[in-house]
């Protein structure tokens, strides 16, 4: 390492210095998740009428259950309005929740004994999509990376100094754009600033919503590029929210995938990718654009919209879409299980418990099928 | 700071772009742009030499405005001594427009900075806080909204009686709704944008975040927008004058002295216009400056 890593401060103030294995922030050790999401809900409700009466709710999440272990990358994918980013400003506790329970670390956020906000929000930050709205116009760049540095106590001149490291972490040349604004940043820029601002309070898990979708392919490459690198260096866990699956392909361990405020499916990366359990999931991996044109999607994957989320359908959120529907799905909302197993393959979905009796329970679903590239192999030969 | 790159390049060595050392602040900037706009710059020039004019008017001003002369009544421009004629009681025209100055800058600038400090204030708590407080507030305002702003001035100064103090008071009421409302869309439209939800998001407490961030780019719109109330001010002050709501007779002001001429306007049409070009002049060259001002304030277009 080089000689600005020596400059490691006390516990209290962040320092640029690579996090040992044994990050002593840690305090439940490996085996505890870094974070524990349990029965999330979020209702939004619809004011109107006479007397601005609640008419109705839009369930953006709707009992949302999982854990983050420390280390990975945990993706999260979904349609849009799927409550994605309402997932994850649940998190950050930017919008207050109306059910259910966070725990960082073995500390559940508020009530008396529990962590306060403040606390939680050194520990997780928040990179969003909006690379531009996420800076101030009028501050230049290391004013804004310094801010939250200085919100916890440090002092300014540590805080811009914390500033121009970070901004160099990030692959910006302190000397040629600490000093600029955010308009004379173009978007990859913009967006690595936002990185080093949020690590800035030298936090443990990250959360990025969209972080790089707005962004072009290459400069997103770069990114993520980035966002690995800095994951080992600082030893951060990473929330990493996207439309993109490709890009959740390669930079998560685990993925989530999310229809209607539910989580439908939860698996390892390579094993969600190459087996999915759930008809939503098969069908979003079947959306995804092939490079090879003779390798097109040339049938829609999927029809229709997504239903209306403030009155969702009954028993499996999915079945109006669904080829497979069956009269259970109608009465009975399938269960997604024990979320805590780092390693299981769980989906929502009647066919993949074989006590449900969904006509094809218990089934081994036939992978994508045919399987992609093969199609074109046979046509090119 | 060679090993600075961490095994990563590099990505953004645009060497197209001078090391920049010192931050250009936005302050530097608006005066950069402003230095080249040279109508806004002669105006600001005219602004000047009618404050100096103002501050300085018992040494410039050539007779003493108050005195007046049975025998040089209504006399006309540059009769004599008198540069720019006589009133109705003889008293010198160019040194009652001196001393009219006074009255009517400070009937401008007065009413405009309380305005803009208590209606921005308001608007940025409404703004800000959004909910049952943004609609108390704005509310509030609408009330005030519900009349003309003439007859909303000339109303609480005829309730109150004439006076220099009162009509301050009058302009300063009506310009508080029009201020806050700026300052409330302005505080709105920023609250919602990614960078405050991410200041919140690093556990800044609302004052933090309101002095950091929301007021630096509220402070814009609504200085700007103050700017082009003061020659509304300067009109509006005259026209409180004229009904003989604001300043009290012997005084010299604008307004009143277009008031009291206009019986003469036959007699010395050219004297008895003065006061008007005066208000003219003062009220255009605010209105400029303003516009000058918005365009070089308006730097991410």
């Amino acid at each position: 390492m080089t000689g600005k890593d020596s400059m490691a401060g006390d516990a209290a103030t962040p320092s640029l210095a690579a996090v040992p294995p044994g990050d002593p922030r840690d305090r439940g050790g490996k085996a505890q998740p870094i974070l524990t999401v349990e029965h999330l809900q979020k209702y939004f409700p619809i004011h109107g009428g006479v007397l601005n009466r609640k008419l109705a709710e839009v369930k953006a999440v709707d009992d949302v259950s999982f854990a983050v272990v420390k280390g990975e990358t945990l993706g999260v994918v979904g349609e849009s309005g799927c409550g994605k980013s309402t997932l994850a400003r649940l998190l950050m506790c930017l919008i207050p929740r109306d059910a259910g329970g966070i725990v960082f670390d073995g500390d559940p956020i508020g009530g008396p004994h529990g962590l306060s906000l403040r606390e939680l929000r050194r520990n997780m930050q928040i990179v969003f999509q909006d690379s531009d709205a996420s800076l101030n116009p009028r501050l230049p760049i290391v004013e804004s990376i310094a801010y939250g540095a200085r919100v916890h106590g440090m002092a300014t001149n540590a805080a811009r100094r914390l500033a121009r490291e970070l901004l160099q972490r990030v692959g910006l040349r302190p000397e040629l754009f600490g000093a600029r604004y955010p308009h004379e940043l173009s978007g990859g820029q913009k967006q690595r600033v936002n990185i080093a601002r949020a690590l800035a309070l030298n936090p443990r898990l990250l959360i990025l919503d969209e972080a790089v979708s707005a962004l072009d392919k290459s400069v997103s490459a770069q990114v993520l590029n980035l966002l690995r690198y800095l994951k080992r260096h600082f030893n951060l866990t990473y929330i990493f929210i996207s439309h993109d699956l490709n890009v959740v392909q390669y930079i998560s361990d685990r993925v989530l995938v999310m229809y209607l405020g539910q989580i439908v499916e939860i698996a390892p990366v390579d094993e969600i990718y190459a087996r999915p359990k759930h008809p939503y999931t098969r069908a979003l991996l079947d959306s995804r654009l092939a490079v090879d044109p003779l390798d097109r999607v040339t049938t829609a994957p999927l029809s229709g919209d997504p239903p209306n989320p403030i009155n969702p359908p009954s028993g499996c959120r999915f079945r109006t879409r669904c080829a497979f529907a069956e009269e259970i799905c109608a009465t009975l909302a399938p269960r997604l299980g024990d979320a805590s197993d780092r390693a299981a393959h769980l989906a929502a979905c009647h066919m993949a418990d074989p006590q449900s009796g969904h006509r094809r329970a218990g089934e081994m679903m036939s992978p994508t099928a045919p399987e992609r590239g093969t199609k074109a192999a046979a046509a090119r030969a | 700071m060679t090993d600075a790159t961490f095994g990563l390049p590099l990505a953004n060595e645009d060497s197209g772009l001078p090391a920049k050392t010192k931050p250009r602040g936005y302050w530097q900037t608006v005066g950069r742009r402003l230095r080249h706009d040279y109508v806004t710059l002669f105006f600001l020039g005219l602004i000047a030499l009618i404050v100096v004019a103002a501050i300085f008017a018992p040494a410039i001003a050539p007779l003493d405005p108050n005195k007046s002369s049975m025998a040089y009544r209504l006399k006309p421009i540059g009769f004599k001594n008198f540069l720019l004629g006589t009133d109705e009681l003889g008293r010198d025209m160019l040194s009652r427009l001196i001393y009219g100055g006074r009255m009517s800058l400070m009937m401008g600038l007065v009413p405009v900075a309380l305005a803009t400090g208590i209606g921005g204030f308001l608007g940025l708590v409404a703004g800000f806080c959004g909910g049952w407080v943004n609609a108390l507030i704005m509310r509030l305002m609408d009330v005030f909204y519900a009349f003309p702003s003439v007859l909303l001035a000339v109303a609480i100064s005829g309730t109150m009686g004439g006076g220099i103090a009162n009509g301050l008071l009058a302009l300063t009421l009506v310009f508080i709704p029009p201020l806050c409302r700026v300052s409330e869309a302005a505080t709105t439209q920023i609250r919602s944008r990614d960078f405050v939800e991410a200041a919140r998001a690093s556990g800044a407490s609302a004052l933090s975040i309101i002095l950091a961030h929301v007021l630096r780019n509220v402070l814009a719109p609504v200085l700007i927008y103050a700017s082009s109330l003061i020659s509304v001010s300067i009109l509006l002050a005259a026209g409180l004058s004229f009904l003989g709501l604001g300043v009290e007779p012997p005084t010299a002001d604008w307004g009143l002295m277009l008031s009291t001429l206009r019986q003469s306007i036959y007699i010395q049409p050219a004297v008895c216009a003065l006061p008007g070009v005066a208000i003219f002049l003062t009220s255009l060259s605010f209105n400029l400056v303003s516009d000058g001002l918005r365009q070089a304030m308006d730097i991410r277009a």
